[in-house]
């Protein structure tokens, strides 16, 4: 299921025919994230209202700055020049050089707490309206850290967030039980998606419910198969 | 000093809805009323510090300006990262407020001990540090960091000086003499006043290492002979001096908390004669080193 706008932008990142879009795990669910949730605005980026995506597992972001140029957050040249000494891409997204991009992240198991933060800042304030998406990826979950996280947010009913793990079967010592049981332990609730089914990632995140936090778990093939 | 921040703490709360309060169990009794007062902003995550540093960055990503609090080795030695990234890299502030500096934890053991709590934070750019040396020091101290979204650290101890002098975030001189100039750092100011009883030195106080105050320093030490007390790792800020002082000849004797693990429990006080804080062993280091 190729994303055909996005597909262009993606090769001029890599500068490679062979990375057909199923190389990157994560660029169907961002994909519809910004093409079918997300209530953001280029134009108006620092509206206090708008939905928050934070990019946790900021590995690999060419999915991303893909999906932010095709939507309008950053210009399509800034593709061409990955990494380079003057160029705000990185291989790691920096939230002080990119519009549009949330925070900066590269190392793993920040991303969960910055966004209960993030909602918990934004319920102080009486904006109830936004909802706070954090893509994390399955081995990053190995990372105590977001431990901390889950059972937060869990056992306070923080139904704000909403997790999207991409589940590519990378953590070295896998999840017994499945990565959904471990949140739904802790109060969320869960749906476990095929992730490059665009329907099916978007029935999943539409799946939150007031009270709880939300994950989606979003299944693509396994790394480097 | 504990209390003095509780309770500007509760009255910020109660003033300034931009401030809020992000806990990890410690302490977390003396905020109930206040968390009680304003529940989505007096925050208790539970035993999780490097959680505790990720929402005050995600409070701080949508405007509020967030208090976490701690003892220092578990809100600074363990959470560093979370320092590092959570605030310092998305560009935004907080307030650090510690207790436990240094030795005050000294029956509990080196589990409680951070002497390194500021030599950590000075890794990182941009960090005011506060070393308040008395309670009535503490609440301007927080009010002047809670009106900021500067990135402030705060360091509360149980070791305290006769009198307060909320306004020495430059050097402030307390003894003026003909030697060498004695910087004493917060807590530090009764030992080094008791160990330079009768000795021709000017004595030199403030709360504030981070900025250090460089133009004061150049001014106060004539002779080109420092010695720096602080209540810390020794020779925190003696990059600061040296950088300082880099253009004139001088001479640096940095006294502090020393870097081996003792293993050893005792009174604050023992801990003080170990590492040479104590006014006796003060007052020798500093006239043999002349």
């Amino acid at each position: 299921m190729a994303v055909i706008e996005v597909e262009p932008l993606l090769k001029r990142l890599t500068g490679d025919e062979k990375h057909a879009p199923s190389a990157f795990s994560t660029l169907d669910v961002i994909w519809v994230l910004y093409d079918r949730v997300l209530r953001i605005d280029p134009e108006r980026l620092d509206d206090p209202d708008r939905d928050r995506f934070l990019l946790s597992k900021g590995h690999g972001p060419a999915a991303y700055y893909a999906v932010l140029a095709a939507k309008g957050f950053l210009p399509h040249e800034w593709l061409d020049d990955l990494a380079g000494p003057d160029s705000p891409l990185g291989h790691h997204p920096d939230r002080l050089r990119v519009p549009g991009v949330e925070i900066s992240s590269g190392s793993l198991g920040h991303g969960l707490g910055l966004g209960i933060g993030t909602a918990l800042g934004l319920r102080a304030q009486g904006r109830l309206a936004p909802r706070v998406y954090v893509l994390l990826g399955d081995a990053e979950l190995d990372e105590g850290s977001n431990h901390e996280a889950i059972a937060y947010a869990g056992t306070t009913g923080l139904d704000a967030v909403t997790a999207i793990v991409i589940d590519n079967d990378s953590a070295t010592l896998g999840w017994p039980g499945g990565i959904a049981a471990r949140f739904e332990v802790h109060g969320w609730s869960a749906v476990t998606v095929p992730g490059r089914d665009h329907d099916a990632v978007h029935a999943g995140l539409r799946a939150a419910r007031p009270g709880r936090p939300h994950v989606v778990v979003a299944r693509v093939e396994k790394k480097g198969s | 000093m504990r209390q003095a921040f509780a309770d500007t703490m509760a009255d910020l709360l109660d003033t300034d809805p931009r401030t809020a309060l992000v806990l990890a169990d410690i302490s977390a009794d003396a905020f109930e009323p206040a968390r009680r007062e304003h529940p989505d902003r007096v925050l208790n995550v539970g035993i999780r510090e490097q959680l505790m540093i990720g929402v005050a960055g995600g409070l701080a990503l949508t405007g509020l300006r967030p208090v976490a609090h701690s003892y220092a080795t578990f809100v600074i030695d363990r959470a560093y990262e979370q320092i590092k990234l959570d605030l310092v890299h998305q560009g935004v502030g907080a307030v650090l407020v510690s207790v436990g500096a240094s030795y005050d934890g000294s029956a509990m053991g080196y589990t409680h001990m951070s002497p390194m709590d500021v030599p950590l934070i000075d890794t990182l750019p941009g960090w005011t540090v506060r070393v308040p040396g008395h309670p009535g020091e503490v609440g301007p101290l927080l009010r002047a960091a809670a009106a900021t979204d500067d990135p402030v650290y705060l360091r509360l101890s149980t070791q305290v000086n006769d009198i307060a002098y909320a306004e020495a975030d430059l050097l402030r001189p307390v003894r003026h003499g003909g030697g060498p100039l004695v910087v004493a750092v917060g807590p530090m100011l009764a030992p080094v006043l008791a160990a330079t009883a009768g000795l021709d030195v000017t004595v030199a106080y403030t709360h504030t290492v981070r900025p250090f105050d460089v133009i004061g320093l150049r001014a106060l030490a004539a002779t080109g002979e420092v010695v720096l007390v602080e209540p810390y790792l020794a020779g925190t800020s003696a990059h600061v001096v040296g950088q300082a002082l880099a253009d004139r000849p001088h001479r640096l004797l940095s006294l502090g908390v020393g870097r081996r693990d003792l293993h050893a429990y005792g009174t604050p006080a023992d801990h003080a004669r170990w590492h040479g804080l104590d006014p006796a062993s003060l007052r020798t280091a500093i006239t043999t080193w002349r």
